[in-house]
């Protein structure tokens, strides 16, 4: 019973934190009808500026709590400004687009200013417990129960009683009419993004506090769970999100009481599926409504695309071949791995350009077929062609059947989905220690190999993967101007359309899924096995939003430009290490995160226009 | 048999009933047209009709079937068709490639009659990436039947037939529209306003092409505010105001129908005024 009361207290504590998260996803929601996807990072920068403040300024908490939500302030008037202002009459995927850039820059900076390592905060408050009956309760408990109350309660009096408040009402009931009264709605995004991200960094810090850890990539999950909290309550609905935090953080306790704390994220990311296929609309919504009509068009920046001379193709295609015999090995496991990432940019392009389904959880794919053809080769003692086959087949199966359940979300809610999916396909792979090695992962993955040869040379690998790419980016060619691409890309420009001719979306939508999977598996299984050895961290979302910035690189939907993106992904960065030096190369990730950043804002068609 | 038989339909919104116990039927080559004003729950009727919506109750029955609990993508095989209020063209397709999304439904060398869902989406994609020597010519012909609907247009669509169609003007998107609904060929044709935004000389021209696809043996529903088409191409009028059926009749009745006028005027303001002089404003507003 005890521990009954002691989780409870636990539960409801973390749930303060959540709903500060939750309450500013829900007010930028609610004003720029946007999920900003960025927010997670605020909270990161939030909890590093508090570090900072305390151990190298050593700032009292008070004072340190004031420069968090200041510093945060400001940060989020900046996101409003790069990712959001100069996107509202472009595509309604190029925010959240713009905002998952900007979240890998500041992950990416925090890594290079704090190094990735996890760092700790010295002890800033006493660690005194006072007994409530059958559980006791610590000093940071209560501090950070009042210090979330106090802000609810000056959040609640701001929106009430001033006239910013009435403006950022007014401009998330209808912001058309808000703006025909008066309302200056740019001013109301960046004030909603201030406070917004204010609580998100206060949260952020309180984390570090109450976890006593803070990493450069703890933003990514906590965002994810934000969003959670938020559609319990349903999205857009700041008491809502309030009641959704409370909910998740006492689920979130009973179930790592019960089944250990390794378990605890995957409890919100399962929420997080289960609520947005039952009730996307929060749980407290009720009614049946009619599909919105979407802006015919609007969705995918319309282009068109720019046609290559098949004998271009053709020539690059026969260079490509004999590229090895005047490259040095180590260019060559370059551009070995740009023709993996290609596979895995068709992939991707395949769902979230001709099928329309921004999925930002493909790493998962990766880490499926990797696993698979890895497990059939050790356990089994597969050859590996068979285990590549198999691998592969697998992929496309469990990658429809796990997306599934998404099939009727549309826009930003199939992003939030997938990512959720992502993380849960990573989450089984650590917590599924008998299978998968958990953390440890597998080892002594035999290298790729065919009728007894083995492919353990650069060049070897090379030619396999740039046959692998060719094979398949033919094959998803012929797909795509078949019959199945048309209704795919319809689906994409108008689902209700869509259906009133007789397509059955469900089919279509797993189709995609299914032929996507099966390519990407492939890639997973190339790239494992030429790596030897797997574990939970290989493919990453790190990954997922990698892969994602090729195709919007290249052109959504273009089987050309996503090879093309994957091809300058890779290569650049190595081109530009020659010329800058080793050091340039953790500025690479940075590099990925501009870019998605800027082709977003400036040339949202890619290089080679969307198909 | 009629067609179409709508009975006692009512579908309500929170405490606005759009559609109130509303019950006709359209015999087949019928053509209806339902008119009334903004907000009468023409479009929701649509919406019901073709199972966009879900009854609350009452009952559709199409073709002698009760399809009051299909979803909407099974009525296209079964020879439903519809346009929307505002268009809905896919903006990225071509024309062409819109036309042929119509006849999604009529595809049958590369889409295999195999009843698990599994297989048989199995068994698409093959088809789909063998391309054998049936499924080509099943797209050929598809094809340039696709040409011949377009040719219905005169020259308006055939000479962009390859361009994306965000890139055409409004009334050239309601003509993608209608060309795509022909291509499933549909034995009824719902046009939720076809003429919307088009100019008398466009409208003329949909006046003829609705003929023609009348004279071709399609029963036609057709929402429309221009009056003087309505009256031109009709059998039927269904007159709808708040969500009842408050008219039913041949054209010239209806449009006499002292109710109508009212539900389009107002309901007490120009009463005194001569019924004539009504009839004049209602064809100039309508």
């Amino acid at each position: 019973m005890n521990i009954f009361f002691d989780q409870t207290i636990n539960g409801l504590v973390i749930g303060n934190i959540y709903a500060l998260m939750a309450v500013g996803l829900a007010l930028i929601f609610g004003t720029a009808n946007l999920i900003n996807f960025a927010h997670g990072s605020v909270y990161m920068a939030g909890a590093y500026v508090g570090w900072t403040c305390v151990t190298y300024f050593g700032f009292p908490l008070f004072l340190t709590f004031l420069v968090v939500m200041l510093f945060c302030a400001l940060l989020g008037m900046l996101i409003e400004r790069v990712g959001l202002r100069p996107l509202q009459n472009s595509a309604r995927i190029a925010p959240l687009l713009a905002t998952i850039g900007i979240s890998f820059i500041l992950d990416q900076l925090a890594q290079i200013i704090f190094s990735p390592q996890p760092l700790a905060l010295p002890p800033l408050i006493s660690t005194k417990r006072f007994s409530l009956g059958a559980t006791s309760i610590g000093v940071l408990d209560i501090l950070i129960a009042s210090v979330s109350l106090i802000s609810g309660a000056l959040l609640y009096v701001f929106l009430r009683y001033t006239r910013m408040g009435w403006a950022i009402r007014a401009t998330a009931q209808d912001r058309d009419a808000a703006q025909q009264m008066g309302v200056d709605v740019n001013r109301v995004n960046q004030v909603t993004f201030a406070i917004a991200s204010a609580l998100g960094g206060l949260s952020g810090m309180l984390v570090a506090m109450y976890f006593n850890v803070l990493t450069p990539t703890m933003g990514f999950q906590a965002g994810l769970k934000g969003f959670a909290a938020g559609l319990i309550g349903g999205l857009g609905n700041v008491p809502g999100a309030i009641i959704g935090s409370l909910l998740l953080g006492l689920i979130e306790s009973y179930g790592v009481a019960l089944l250990g704390s390794s378990y605890r994220n995957l409890f919100a990311f399962v929420i997080l599926l289960v609520v947005l296929v039952l009730k996307p609309n929060g749980i407290f919504s009720k009614g049946r409504q009619l599909p919105p009509e979407p802006m015919t068009g609007t969705f995918i920046a319309s282009s068109k695309p720019v046609q290559i001379p098949r004998s271009v193709l053709i020539g690059v295609s026969v260079l490509a071949f004999l590229l090895p015999i005047i490259s040095n090995n180590y260019w060559l496991s370059v551009f070995t791995t740009a023709l993996l990432y290609g596979i895995l940019a068709l992939s991707l392009t395949l769902v979230a350009g001709t099928a329309g389904l921004m999925s930002i959880g493909h790493a998962g794919l990766l880490a499926i077929g990797g696993y698979t053809s890895a497990l059939l080769s050790l356990r089994l003692g597969l050859p590996f062609a068979l285990a590549l086959l198999l691998a592969a087949c697998v992929t496309a199966i469990l990658g429809m059947l796990l997306v599934m359940p998404a099939f009727r979300l549309r826009g930003h809610y199939v992003s939030i989905a997938t990512i959720g999916i992502g993380e849960i396909v990573s989450l089984t792979i650590l917590n599924w220690e008998s299978l998968t090695g958990g953390p440890v992962g597998l080892m002594n993955i035999p290298p790729p190999s065919l009728f007894g040869f083995e492919f353990y040379s650069n060049r070897s690998l090379y030619w396999l993967s740039l046959v692998l790419l060719l094979g398949l980016a033919l094959l998803q060619w012929q797909l795509v101007r078949s019959h199945i691409g048309r209704t795919l890309r319809a689906i994409r420009e108008d689902e209700v359309a869509a259906q009133a001719y007789g397509i059955n979306l469900n089919r279509y939508k797993g189709i995609a899924f299914a032929a996507s999977g099966f390519i990407a598996g492939i890639a997973g299984v190339i790239l494992t096995h030429s790596y030897t050895y797997i574990n939970n961290e290989t493919f990453n979302n790190t990954i997922s939003v990698l892969a994602l910035t090729m195709v919007i690189l290249g052109g959504r939907g273009n089987i050309i430009g996503s090879i093309l993106g994957a091809g300058l992904l890779i290569v650049i960065p190595e081109l530009l290490r020659d010329v800058l030096g080793e050091s340039f190369i953790v500025y690479r990730m940075l590099l990925y995160g501009l870019l998605l950043v800027l082709f977003v804002r400036w040339r949202p068609q890619g290089l080679l226009g969307t198909v | 048999m009629s067609l179409l038989e709508v009975k006692n339909l009512t579908r309500s919104f929170g405490g606005l009933t759009a559609v109130n116990d509303v019950s006709f039927s359209l015999e087949e080559g019928e053509l209806i047209s339902v008119i009334g004003p903004n907000g009468a729950g023409k479009t929701t009727l649509f919406n019901l009709i073709t199972r966009f919506d879900q009854v609350d109750s009452g009952q559709i029955i199409f073709n002698g079937e009760d399809i009051t609990n299909l979803g909407p993508e099974l009525l296209v095989g079964r020879g439903m068709a519809r346009t929307f209020q505002h268009g809905r063209v896919f903006g990225n397709l071509s024309v062409l490639d819109n036309v042929l999304v119509g006849a999604h439904s009529r595809l049958s060398a590369v889409r295999p009659r195999i009843p698990f869902p599994l297989l048989g989406a199995l068994g698409e994609t093959l088809l789909a990436l063998l391309r054998p020597k049936r499924v080509q010519e099943e797209e050929e012909a598809l094809r340039a039947e696709a040409f011949e609907i377009l040719a219905l247009f005169n020259d308006r669509l055939i000479p962009r037939a390859d361009q994306p169609t965000y890139s055409l003007s409004y009334a050239n998107r309601r003509r993608t529209e209608i060309a795509r609904a022909l291509a499933s060929r549909p034995k009824l044709l719902l046009l939720d306003e076809p003429t919307a935004g088009m100019n008398p000389t466009e409208t003329a021209e949909m006046l003829e092409l609705i003929r023609l696809l009348k004279n071709q043996g399609i029963t036609i529903l057709l929402i429309e505010h221009k009056l003087s088409l309505v009256m031109q191409l009709s059998d039927r009028v269904i007159v709808m105001d708040e969500g009842h059926v408050i008219a039913h009749g041949l054209p010239e009745d209806v449009r006499h129908d002292p109710r109508v006028i009212e539900a389009y005027l107002g309901h007490s303001s120009q009463t005194s005024r001569p019924e004539s002089e009504l009839e004049e404003d209602l064809q100039v507003r309508v």
